[in-house]
């Protein structure tokens, strides 16, 4: 592998210690959020928003107002998926946001999803 | 910014290739969203690495990683992943692949090579796939079959030339590649 030969591979470093950002918190094992899992943040926040760390407040500030998939969630906040999932989790875990389970499994095999993703193509591009 | 409160269903695409070869460039044409980056931590064997001679064999390093939204109809969203297709990538793909409808490969006719690695990845996590041929400029310079037989491709897989700067073109690969999934269906 030589790196210096791919302009298109950012790579990245932080200036704040990653684990300071996730508060000390690990990803509780059952919280796998995949990239298109949605989230949004709950209506009535808690006293447990006042707590919040930066990075935190910055996750539940975006989410405030719809729905994001988790992977614009770190897009958005330019923080790392990782670091974004145990921020979730947290919030999640202080009720203040929700997550939306992800698509079913065995949606390659669903002939009538398929074709609406078919005609949403089309329709959208006029393709 | 937000999706719509009616999205019941998400569905992603992965659009994968080399680098250089155009991902951005396609997912720009086609996401209702300006296409963002996750940062993603890998674990790569750090073998070849001088510097790294006395370290652990592993290393964290993190990478950019392309992706688009676009909203279909009131209940269902697609997203696009643009990822590299490298073996070192292959932690990230299993997450990625999984419920996956398929994957869309971009190839530059003129780095065919740099193809092989990403077909092998792509039959690893058996995805279904078509092969994208951009054209950059927007002439196709080799015939489809030309490209299909250099990349020794079996004669199910879709190949089409797609200009990855127009949308209508990116959309037309897409519904190959999703026409093709269905064609598979018993």
């Amino acid at each position: 592998m030589h790196d210096d030969q791919e302009p298109a591979l950012e790579l990245t470093s932080e200036l704040v210690p990653l684990h300071v950002i996730a508060d000390g918190r690990d990803l509780p094992a059952d919280h796998e959020y995949s990239r298109t899992a949605l989230v949004t943040a709950l209506d009535d926040s808690p006293a447990a928003a006042r707590t919040l760390t930066p990075e935190a407040r910055r996750v539940m500030d975006l989410v405030s107002d719809g729905l994001l998939s988790v992977a614009e969630v770190a897009g958005r906040t330019q923080l790392p998926l990782g670091i974004v999932r145990i921020l979730i989790a947290h919030l999640v875990e202080v009720g203040l946001v929700y997550v939306r389970p992800p698509m079913p499994r065995a949606v390659a095999h669903d002939r009538a999803l398929l074709q609406a993703v078919v005609d949403g193509l089309q329709k959208t591009l006029g393709a | 910014m937000y999706l719509e409160p009616t999205v019941t269903t998400a569905v992603k695409v992965l659009v994968v290739g080399p680098f250089g070869v155009g991902k951005t460039t396609y997912i720009g044409s086609l996401s209702e969203i300006v296409p963002l980056q996750t940062e993603e931590e890998i674990t790569e064997a750090s073998e070849g690495y001088d510097d790294l001679a006395n370290m652990p064999d592993k290393t964290t390093t993190t990478v950019a990683m392309d992706f688009g939204r676009l909203t279909l109809n009131e209940q269902l969203v697609l997203y696009l992943f643009g990822t590299p297709g490298q073996e070192r990538f292959k932690e990230m793909w299993e997450e990625l692949s999984r419920g996956a409808l398929g994957a869309l490969i971009l190839v530059d006719p003129d780095r065919l090579d740099e193809a092989f690695p990403v077909l092998d990845l792509v039959e690893k996590f058996d995805l279904p796939m078509t092969i994208g041929v951009n054209t950059k400029d927007g002439t196709p310079m080799y015939a489809c079959d030309e490209i299909r037989e250099a990349l020794h491709l079996p004669p199910e897989v879709p190949v089409v030339d797609v200009d990855a700067r127009d949308q209508q073109s990116s959309a037309q690969a897409l519904i190959t590649l999703v026409q093709h999934l269905m064609s598979t269906l018993v």
